[in-house]
């Protein structure tokens, strides 16, 4: 299954890497179990990742596609013309200038140095399957924070991901946690001491350049005992006739009083699969927010998941999908009140466009002995002309009759009289229109670093472009 | 040919909303520096007059001329009538929930005066000028533009926009109606600071006469069925208040 090139490598590798400058290598297409060995050989990882792998491989194989969500669109992934890993650089750097140029330039043009030097704690930067650049500010290292590439994480830090890994998100969660767990490379670990407050965002940022590119990222984050961390991530690709595959799993661990924020931009080309599994687990009084943004992708299903464990927990899921032409962003939330005297609170906003099609598709439980739970959801969706589509998939589980359950959700369309309004003051069509989506999406943008916002502003207003029929 | 010393030109217009013609050939000229008032029942055609004068989608122009300074303002889409110097004051402003006050003036004022416009000191100390004059809290420009605004509030929005955008032309659609005594003298105050002693022109479209005693129109016009139907001096205002418009209908049927 593996190329020569990569057979090179492989043999190389054991030897400590002396393959030429610039290779790459390029698995061939299509999944099996050697794929997945040959995956964890050449990362040169302890066995007992391996047998995970190989386990969550076979778990994979035998688990059939969803039922729900979008079957017509999951029916057309060809898995066998997906690549499952490409590497374009030797090593994870930690100086921009040691990156490979044209990849350097990739993130230059995506804007990543600059803004690490304005205005974030950490930066890691994904290429394909492996992360090619990642930093530390000084200070956060000295206080014990730990923010490495997932290998890097594994390789230095093993106990800690022995102990961590797979136990929020199970191989056998859902077929694509199997997936990602059998060929996951590259992803983001993180380890913030007791007590220490990262105050500045970390970010990580995701880029798919190949076609036919499977990326297949996973995130570990774990925040001791009353510490805190922002975690920001973006991702992008080109577009391409035919389509790529984005399959993550993120697990957050709260431990008593930690806080946990996590933001995503998703910006995939309209031919990416975008099939996420996130869920985090909040102990005693900790508090873990998913603030998620969709705006790419043919296919998203993610539903970013909080588990309230300890007593006094509290959840947060503020997100926003944005459906064009050919999308579907099936995406929601799920949230489980284990405990006692845990809050949860969900904002979803959704639009749909040029007969693209929005699914707010949540979750929420509350066991038998968790009293006074208090849970809000409210799901309101704008469509933006006759063919688009939104729908809404609410279910609420409620075992313990203390709880007090709000839900409230709305369907709206842009009126006339509302783009005339605003084109009497100057604005044209497509402008007016930008308006009122990105005012529409305003409680989202409000929660995300402000360079985000003005970012995600900016992709609205272009998705609005050549938009008035 | 036409003549540039008028600041408005209305001719032989007619207009329609689907099947149902409403204006049966308006005209009216305005001169730079002037205020006109056109009174008339409801239904009479007066927002039809103003959303044509802006170019709303839903009404159709059988015939006739709109000109402002000499240019066609029917060849224009809405956005380029505002660029041009046309100002609509809403009966009823629509709300954008999530787009911030203060955002969106600046926003527009940038989109009709230009980004310098909207920039700098001249321009916070012009809105916190008008504010003040108009009696809006500066706590206001974090809200989301028109959600939640009382009757009043809207109005005062309207006028505080009129006042940052500066049109050659301002037409003022029922401003008064829903106010308080209070409320229209704080409103025609924003009016006249906006357009006595410039060389722009205001239409003010009213039931009542009670606006017009705050801002003296030179010139009222009054509109029956699509059609006006006399035009007077401030003084036909108060002839109205007295008299209805019912002898007027009989005068335009005969």
């Amino acid at each position: 299954m593996v190329d020569d090139d990569a057979r090179e490598a492989v043999g190389d590798y054991k030897a400590g890497w002396h393959d030429p400058e610039n290779s790459t290598i390029r698995f061939d297409a299509g999944l099996s179990e050697k794929v997945v060995r040959d995956i964890s050989e050449l990362k040169n990882e302890p066995e007992w990742m391996t047998d995970i792998r190989v386990k969550a491989f076979k778990h994979f194989d035998e688990r059939p596609m969803p039922t729900w969500g979008n079957m017509s669109m999951l029916e057309e992934i060809d898995f066998e013309s997906i690549c499952y890993y490409l590497r374009s650089s030797k090593a994870t750097e930690n100086d921009w200038e040691d990156v490979p140029e044209d990849i350097r330039n990739t993130f230059d043009r995506l804007g990543i140095p600059d803004a690490e030097q304005k205005w974030l704690s950490g930066v890691t930067a994904q290429y394909e399957s492996e992360a090619v650049y990642h930093s530390i500010r000084e200070d956060l290292e000295k206080q014990g924070v730990i923010f490495l590439d997932m290998d890097s994480g594994l390789r230095e830090h093993e106990e800690l991901v022995k102990k961590w890994f797979c136990s929020v998100v199970p191989y056998s969660d859902n077929k694509f946690s199997a997936l990602n767990t059998a060929v996951w490379s590259g992803g983001s670990f993180i380890y913030v001491p007791k007590g220490v407050h990262v105050e500045l965002p970390v970010q990580a940022y995701f880029r798919i350049n190949a076609k036919n590119m499977g990326q297949f990222e996973r995130t570990l984050i774990i925040a001791d005992e009353g510490s805190s961390i922002h975690y920001v991530e973006g991702c992008t690709a080109p577009t391409y006739s035919t389509d790529s595959l984005h399959s993550a799993v993120v697990e957050l661990i709260a431990l008593p009083g930690a806080h946990i924020r996590y933001s995503t931009v998703q910006n995939w080309s309209a031919n990416v699969y975008n099939l996420v599994t996130k869920r985090g687990v909040a102990h005693e009084k900790a508090k873990i927010e998913w603030v998620d943004g969709n705006i790419g992708s043919k296919l998203t299903m993610k539903y970013p998941s909080v588990i309230l464990k300890g007593e006094g927990s509290h959840a947060e899921v503020i997100s926003v999908a944005y459906s064009g032409a050919g999308q579907h962003q099936d995406a929601g939330a799920k949230i489980h009140h284990l405990a006692s005297n845990t809050t949860s609170k969900i904002l979803s906003k959704s639009i749909s466009k040029d007969g693209g099609r929005g699914s707010y598709r949540g979750q929420v439980t509350v066991s038998k002995k968790a009293e006074n739970c208090k849970l809000n959801v409210v799901c309101d969706a704008l469509i933006l002309d006759e063919n688009s589509r939104s729908d809404t998939y609410p279910t609420m589980e409620v075992a313990n009759p203390t709880a007090r359950c709000e839900h409230e959700a709305s369907v709206s369309k842009v009126s006339d009289n509302q783009l005339f309004y605003l084109m009497s003051r100057g604005h044209s069509e497509e402008e007016a229109l930008a308006l009122i989506v990105n005012g529409f999406f305003e409680p989202f943008t409000r929660e995300l670093p402000m360079e985000y916002a003005v970012e995600l502003n900016k992709l609205m207003a272009l998705e609005m472009e050549g938009s008035i029929g | 040919m036409s003549d540039t010393s008028e600041l408005l030109k209305i001719q032989d217009l007619y207009a329609c909303i689907g099947e149902i013609s409403i204006l049966k050939g308006i005209n009216l000229e305005i001169k730079p520096g002037e205020i006109h008032a056109i009174m008339g029942r409801n239904g009479s055609g007066k927002t039809t007059t103003a959303n044509i004068i802006m170019g709303h989608p839903d009404y159709e122009v059988e015939k006739g001329i709109v000109e402002l300074n000499g240019k066609d303002l029917l060849e224009m889409e809405t956005w380029e009538r505002a660029r041009e110097g046309v100002f609509l004051s809403f009966q009823y402003p629509q709300s954008v929930p999530g787009l911030q006050v203060g955002n969106f003036l600046r926003k527009s004022v940038a989109a009709i005066l230009g980004e310098e416009a909207a920039k700098g000191k001249e321009f916070r100390n012009k809105l916190k000028e008008s504010m003040k004059e108009l009696d809006i809290p500066s706590s206001f420009l974090g809200r989301y533009v028109n959600d939640g605004f009382s009757g009043g509030e809207k109005k005062r929005f309207e006028i505080l926009q009129l006042m940052l955008m500066k049109p050659k032309l301002a037409i003022l659609d029922e401003t008064d109606s829903g106010l308080d005594i209070d409320g229209i003298r704080t409103v025609a105050k924003g009016i006249n600071a906006a357009i006595r002693g410039t060389d722009s022109g205001a239409l003010i479209i009213t039931h009542y006469s009670r606006i017009l005693e705050h801002v003296k129109p030179d010139k009222i016009h009054v509109l029956i069925s699509g059609k006006i139907v006399k035009t007077g001096g401030p003084e036909l205002a108060l002839e109205l208040e007295e008299k209805g418009y019912d002898w007027l209908e009989e005068d335009s049927e005969n």
